[in-house]
């Protein structure tokens, strides 16, 4: 069926749902990951993007139950060169137009990918609207430039768990109250803003037992909970448009041990007194250099985050441990009295490498040496 | 940390000549590092024994060493250079295994040479099995149940232990020669034996076979400071079982979720690490159960490999660079990507196409041997096709193979529409070079992704996949030439079908498509490889061809010249093409001219993509072709430098318009035309051997009846004396019109008088339409009738008079003016007595021109292009022939013990993959060298055994003499014996096999032969001659077929019982030319 994108500068390019009739509205951004796009789509930081993979064939090992990230599919739209009918691998329960159709997200293929990844890196990452009823190119430019965009808001709310759940091995059980802890040692308070159940399953691996709790919640509630550490999550949109959570955080700094990634790394910034910005296009993939400024070495890492700390905005006692080698831009940071630190990019990988997963060791050894 | 400053000199090692599994990657890589360390302020010294290199061009590395690669060159070399360092990861296997060689002798603890990026107990530990099985159970890696062993006895326990079938490696061989999969005791035994024979080490792994499960390949890069990255994944197509070389294989890796991928990287990165690999690259490879996923190590090179190459050209990281940087000290992240500019090397490319790369094989030279792919690799060269879905590039790999066919099936070419279904079956099981021929008509035949899966176990993906192109053909074909609407049409190029396709789907012709295209304003765009999926910007025009929306391909205004490539490798056409289209870039750069350079060969120099200013790497058809050049609106098109691939096309290039720099189509048709030919040496007054042109049976029979037996008879329009052959009597005629080859040809057979005797001459000569200025003129050492790539010969002649040398320079002057050349030209001759005969005038690049360059010190192939830019060879100040006061020996190394059955003779039909250069003051030394680095022992005593077809018997006495003289003991069967005791020759007597043992073969297998001298007329006169020779092989015992091979491998012997072999730098030898 065909399908017409629009982006707000007035671009339109023609591709095919292959999940049937539909529409979608939100910023357009790529992902240059090969391969991981269930758990791509299953990313809570998807929320309100049209996601582009610039490797051109997707849907080729089909779906399956263990690579979900969360319980649902955030995109509203999935963009590829040609979806793969018929996967072949021996984990594959489904195929990829199944498991959209099911969340009623739009697949869209036969676009000239490269293309419209060039325009993004050129142009920034853009509004953009994906139909299959209304192919009135004029029409759908102007609102796709209607869409609201995500800079200011608040996507955080849309995602964050309504209720506090725990962190099983058969995954989350909703309830206050940390699960069961067989021989886990670290009682932890996840703050979901959108996590990536990854983040959960390798904190549970490593001897956590993880208390989820909504963005929302406050300093006093967590404390009440006695944990042993703290992590922020990833989550989608701008930092500074989330309501609630800034003050928070910062009345949890030096309380307990802190470990925050991706969105939950620039809330700390702004809980540090920094400010954070829109990257033009992001990083999204599984291939970005990360070097560790403490040790020298190099690591690859997986990303997906259109906003940045500013390096400049930190005070004093913040320091900056790591930085993007491509773009020198700020990766990870550290309080020097505090025990907190964080980092931009998504150590639990899913997908991508698994080079920065010793940072789950360095939030265990933290809580460690507080305890 | 910036590079090491206590390191000033370095040594680098490179492969030696082509042979199977060691193709022109090498060069490619060599090439690259040479240049790496030079820019960095290295002081390099090259040895490689290949004059068809660019790596060795004199240029390039500081001293080049064209020498043998045996461990004494090597350690001369260090003796007279005294580096500070060696570098053997960039040569291959020969390099690393040389490199090993020579730190066992102490000498590079004596000089204190250091060897970098891997030294030798990292070498000895990835590559010795069982320190590599240890290896991998220490970091909880699953390796495949198997079991070292030296002995048979201990191997057929072993094979009983593990369960057949059990597959045989070989330690420390060359692409797993002598490997296989053993499917019972006696197959086992057999390999065995072959194995223990050709292991460096004695030593054969036995391993649980992997059949059919999933295999993939991770190309890794480790710096100092232990940061590794993985530049690119590769899966097979074909399943286990079949050497990577010979698999069909696909970048990025297809099938495998990002979990599995992950834990595949994970795994790889601990293998550098625990190996030890200190900087550089490596490749591993995987297994992986299709059923569960379960995965097993299979194994790894620490060193650049093919696959780098592979790599390198599909993402556009170029490892071999990157890893000389490495080993000099860098870290990744402080060396700039040059795509980019703005990114470093510490990452990892991600990639937004698909790359599908298919082997070229030739089984067609060796009708002997059964088609059949095991573990030990057989092909001679690769394709890469770059597109932007699976089907794209797969379509796009088959033309590029340049066998006849345009695309997966469709083309008019149903060799297999009527195979019996059995016979079908059997193709899809028994993996083989026409595989995917046979995927076609059992697709085409309607037989479901499951059978096929069962029989054949590739992944049901690409059968997927393979069968949408297979339905989308049906669909062309039912809707029609009308049913081609704009949509329609563009949709289907997208699925990579050509012109040539289309048409034959729907009964029209590949103009009529091509019209069809234009009217729809569908053209391919072109698109950047560019590492990074366009997420930053890039600035190498690195291009290949798709149907998508945007082009990213925009021509400059500047003067500029198309260069046509060679595709990929095969017997008769590889590096030697591809170092003269290098040199076409290089001295078109010279001159200011921009170049485009077209290929899809993924082993080359001229595919690095900072070669020439544009890379194309596009498939050499003339639809491929002339869509660049309606983009780039070239100045003129280079098609003299490529080979045969290139000058196919030009005369169809010409006629759609296209300029054609240098020698004008029609000279190149009147070369090949053999009356046009005829006329044109009847006007110089130029002899050729009596020769007819026959288009039947009948015809061919009444030529011979004039010419007279024995006839050489061949194809016209054939590069590598493909199907050509002396032929006797009048069966022999009828068999070789009888050929599917002649019979389905349209064009006419050639016959020439057949010169016995004859000295056989090849001339390379420059012209610039009018001036021709003779480069080399080559002696054959053996006689005419044995294809010219196939022969060694020596520079300057060695036993032509002055006056014959004149007649050859004046014939040459007088053709190349004839025929209006402008740019290269070769020459063969026959001198018989004071007779000279013109066998073959090519207007083109030859194969021996990087040789006689080398040779001369002037780069030919460089003044030919500025020549065909319209610079006299005055104005170049190339003017006059040089004499040089060296010798140069130019030797065939030939593939013969990679194919089982095969007969070792020479012939009309070019068999060698390789060749080797030997160069010295002294004759005899530079035989010698050629010997050595071909691979050739040369005995220095013992026993000869000489046994010589009837005609030879006479020439064989002197050499027989001269051995005798040096202190051999000669041994023969009775004829030969007999004709050399009544000479006076003392000649011990042996058994021919029918006569009863013990026999010549046991003497041989006994070790009590040390030379063989055998030579035979026409195809296994005898099947005693035929085992004899297959001994020879099968036990590396040096062996000769033909007297003057034998007599001047005497003088070799002779000379180096007097004199010690010295070594000395190309840029030496050029020096002292005046």
């Amino acid at each position: 069926m065909k399908a017409l994108i629009a982006l707000e500068d007035g671009t339109v390019l023609t591709g095919r749902s292959f999940t049937g009739a539909g529409e979608a509205v939100g910023e357009i951004v790529f992902n240059t990951s090969m391969s991981g796009y269930q758990e791509i789509l299953t990313d809570p930081s998807y929320t309100g993007q049209l996601v582009t993979m610039t490797y051109p064939l997707i849907g080729n090992y089909g779906i399956n139950d263990a690579d979900m990230e969360s319980t649902a599919i955030h995109p509203r739209a999935f963009l590829m060169r040609e979806y793969q009918a018929v996967p072949s691998n021996f984990r594959s329960t489904g195929t990829l137009a199944d498991f959209l159709k099911k969340f009623n997200v739009l697949g869209i293929e036969g676009i000239d990918t490269r293309m419209l990844t060039r325009i993004i890196r050129n142009e920034g990452a853009m509004k953009a609207i994906i139909s299959t009823e209304d192919l009135d190119e004029a029409s759908l430019v102007r609102r796709a430039g209607d869409w609201p965009g995500l800079v200011g808001r608040d996507m955080v709310a849309r995602v964050t768990a309504p209720e506090p759940y725990g962190w099983t091995d058969d995954g989350p059980a909703v309830g206050v109250g940390y699960p069961e802890s067989d021989g886990k040692r670290f009682k932890v308070i996840a703050f979901d803003f959108g996590v990536k159940f990854n983040q959960l399953r390798i904190l549970s691996e490593k001897g956590c037992s993880v208390q989820v709790v909504p963005a929302t919640t406050t300093a006093q509630e967590v404390l009440a909970l006695e944990p042993d550490g703290i992590f922020l999550s990833n989550g989608p949109g701008d930092p500074a448009g989330v309501d609630g959570v800034v003050d928070n955080i910062c009345n949890l700094l030096g309380k307990k041990p802190i470990f925050g990634i991706c969105l939950g790394h620039q809330i700390l910034g702004l809980a540090y007194g920094g400010s954070t910005f829109k990257l033009k296009f992001g990083h999204r993939g599984g291939n970005q250099p990360v070097k560790d400024l403490q040790t020298g070495r190099v690591e690859i890492t997986s990303q997906n985050h259109g906003f940045c700390v500013n390096p400049d905005s930190l005070p004093d006692t913040v320091e900056v441990t790591h930085i993007n080698l491509n773009d020198n831009s700020l990766e990870g940071m550290r309080h020097t009295e505090f025990p907190a630190f964080s980092v931009q990019y998504h150590p639990e990988h899913a997908p991508g490498p698994h080079d920065a997963m010793y940072l789950f060791d360095r939030f265990i050894d933290l809580m460690k040496q507080q305890g | 940390m910036p590079k090491r400053t206590d390191i000033k000199k370095i040594l680098i090692i490179g492969s030696g000549p082509i042979i199977i599994s060691q193709a022109c990657e090498f060069d490619y890589s060599g090439a690259q590092a040479v240049k790496a360390l030079k820019e960095e302020g290295y002081e390099v010294v090259l040895i490689n024994s290949n004059p068809a290199t660019i790596m060795t061009d004199p240029g390039l590395a500081d001293r080049t060493y064209i020498e043998p690669l045996t461990p004494e060159c090597v350690i001369k070399v260090i003796e007279r250079e005294r580096p500070d360092a060696l570098l053997p990861t960039l040569g291959g296997q020969t390099a690393l295994n040389t490199a090993i060689k020579v730190a066992e002798t102490g000498v590079l603890d004596k000089y204190k040479v250091e060897m970098l990026a891997a030294d030798i107990d990292v070498i000895r530990k990835a590559e010795g099995r069982e320190e590599f099985r240890d290896a991998m159970l220490k970091i909880g890696l699953k390796v495949p149940k198997s079991s070292i062993v030296h002995t048979i006895e201990d191997a057929m326990a072993a094979g009983d232990d593990i369960g057949f079938p059990v597959i045989v490696r070989p330690s420390f061989t060359l692409g797993g020669t002598g490997g296989g999969v053993a499917y019972n005791r006696q197959e086992l035994r057999e390999m065995c034996t072959a194995g223990l024979d050709l292991s460096m080490t004695t030593e054969i792994m036995l391993e649980r076979s992997l059949l059919g499960w999933k295999e993939y390949e991770l190309e890794v890069m480790r710096d100092k400071n232990d940061n590794v990255v993985i530049i690119c994944s590769i899966e097979n197509m074909d399943a286990m079982g079949v050497h990577t070389g010979d698999s069909i294989t696909v970048a990025p890796q297809q099938t495998l979720s990002d979990r599995e991928y992950q834990d595949m990287r994970d795994a790889a990165i601990a293998i550098i690490r625990e190996i030890g690999v200190e900087t550089g690259g490596s490749n591993v490879q995987f297994a992986v159960n299709p059923e569960d996923g379960e995965l097993m190590v299979i194994e790894m090179n620490p060193r650049v490999s093919r696959s780098s190459a592979l790599a390198s050209k599909a993402t556009g990281f170029p490892i071999a660079k990157i890893a000389a940087k490495l080993a000099v000290g860098y870290t990744l992240d402080e060396i700039k990507n040059d795509i980019t500019r703005e990114t470093y090397a510490s990452f990892e490319p991600t990639i937004d196409y698909c790359v599908v790369k298919i082997p070229r094989w030739t089984f067609e030279k060796f009708p002997e041997t059964e088609d059949v792919l095991s573990t030990a690799m057989k092909s001679v060269g690769e394709t890469m096709a770059i597109g932007r879905t699976f089907k794209e590039a797969f379509q796009k790999g088959m033309r590029s193979l340049e066998i006849g066919r345009m695309g997966f099936g469709f083309d008019g070419n149903e060799e297999m529409k009527d195979l019996h279904q059995d016979d079908l079956e059997l193709g899809l099981t028994k993996p083989n070079s026409k595989r995917v021929c046979y995927l076609f008509e059992a697709m085409r035949r309607g037989m479901s992704i499951e059978r096929m899966y069962d029989l054949s176990r590739i992944d049901p993906w690409y059968l997927t996949n393979l069968q949408q192109i297979v339905d989308k053909g049906h669909e062309i074909r039912e809707l029609g030439f009308s049913g081609l609407d704009a949509d329609f049409l563009y949709e289907v190029k997208q699925y990579g079908f050509s012109d040539v396709q289309l048409a034959h789907l729907t009964g029209t012709s590949e103009d009529d498509i091509r019209q069809l295209r234009n009217d729809h304003a569908i053209q391919p765009v072109y698109k950047l490889v560019d590492t990074c999926a366009a997420e930053f910007e890039s600035y190498t025009p690195y291009y290949y061809s798709t149907y998508d929306q945007e082009n990213e391909s925009y021509p400059s205004d500047r003067k500029k010249i198309i260069i046509l490539g060679g595709g990929p490798n095969r017997i008769g056409q590889g590096i030697e093409f591809d170092y003269c289209c290098v040199h076409a870039s290089f001295a078109l750069k010279e001159i200011g001219v921009e170049s485009i350079m077209v290929n899809s060969n993924p082993e080359t120099v001229s595919t690095d993509y900072d070669t020439s200013d544009r890379l194309y790497f596009e498939p050499l058809t003339r639809e491929d072709v002339l869509s660049i050049i309606e983009r780039e609106k070239p100045d003129g098109v280079i098609v003299q430098f490529g080979g045969q691939t290139p000058l196919n096309l030009a005369v169809k290039l010409d006629q759609a318009g296209v300029p054609i720099v240098g020698t004008p189509p029609d000279a190149i048709d009147r070369a090949e035309d053999r009356k046009r030919f005829q006329q044109l040496l009847q006007k110089l007054s130029l002899r050729q051997p009596d020769n007819a042109t026959a288009h039947s049976l009948e015809e061919a029979l009444a030529a011979v009846g004039d010419i007279g037996y024995p006839v050489v008879m061949r194809p016209s329009y054939v590069l590598g004396g493909r199907d050509m052959r002396i032929v006797y009597n009048e069966q022999g005629i009828r068999d070789f019109m009888g050929l599917p080859s002649i019979a389905g040809s349209e064009h006419p057979v050639l016959l020439d008088q057949f010169l016995k005797d004859a000295i056989e001459v090849d001339v390379d000569a420059v012209s610039d339409g009018n001036r021709t200025v003779i480069g080399g003129i080559m002696e054959h050492i053996e006689e005419a009738g044995i294809h010219s790539g196939d022969s060694a010969c020596v520079m300057p002649p060695h036993t032509l008079s002055p006056e014959m040398i004149d007649e050859i320079t004046r014939a040459t002057r007088a053709m190349a003016g004839e025929l209006g050349v402008i740019g290269l030209m070769n020459v063969q001759y026959a001198v018989k007595g004071d007779d000279l005969y013109i066998l073959e005038v090519n207007p083109r690049a030859s194969r021996t021109v990087p040789f006689v360059s080398k040779a001369i010190g002037v780069p030919l192939a460089k003044i030919a292009t500025k020549v065909m830019m319209g610079i006299s060879l005055e104005e170049l100040g190339f003017t006059q022939e040089i004499s040089i006061k060296h010798w140069a020996v130019k030797e065939a190394v030939f593939p013969f013990d990679r194919f089982e059955n095969v007969d070792t003779l020479l012939g009309p039909e070019m068999k060698s993959t390789g060749e080797v250069m030997g160069i010295d003051d002294n004759l005899g030394l530079a035989l010698a060298k050629a010997q050595q680095a071909a691979g050739q022992d040369l005995p220095m005593s013992g026993n000869v055994f000489v046994s010589v077809r009837h005609g030879d018997k006479d020439n064989m006495v002197s050499v027989a003499t001269s051995l005798a003289k040096q202190g051999f003991s000669l041994l023969a069967t009775r004829g030969t014996a007999d004709r050399l005791a009544e000479h006076g020759v003392k000649c011990a007597r042996v058994n021919k096999i029918s006569q009863g043992r013990p026999h010549i073969l046991d003497k041989l297998k006994d070790g009590q032969v040390q030379w063989i001298i055998n030579t035979s007329s026409g195809t296994r006169t005898t099947e005693d001659s035929y085992s004899i020779r297959r001994a020879a092989l099968d036990y590396h015992i040096p062996y000769t077929t033909t007297i003057t091979g034998a007599s001047s491998m005497a003088q070799a012997i002779a000379t180096l019982a007097k004199q010690e072999i010295t070594v000395k730098t190309v840029q030496e030898f050029s020096a002292a030319i005046d």
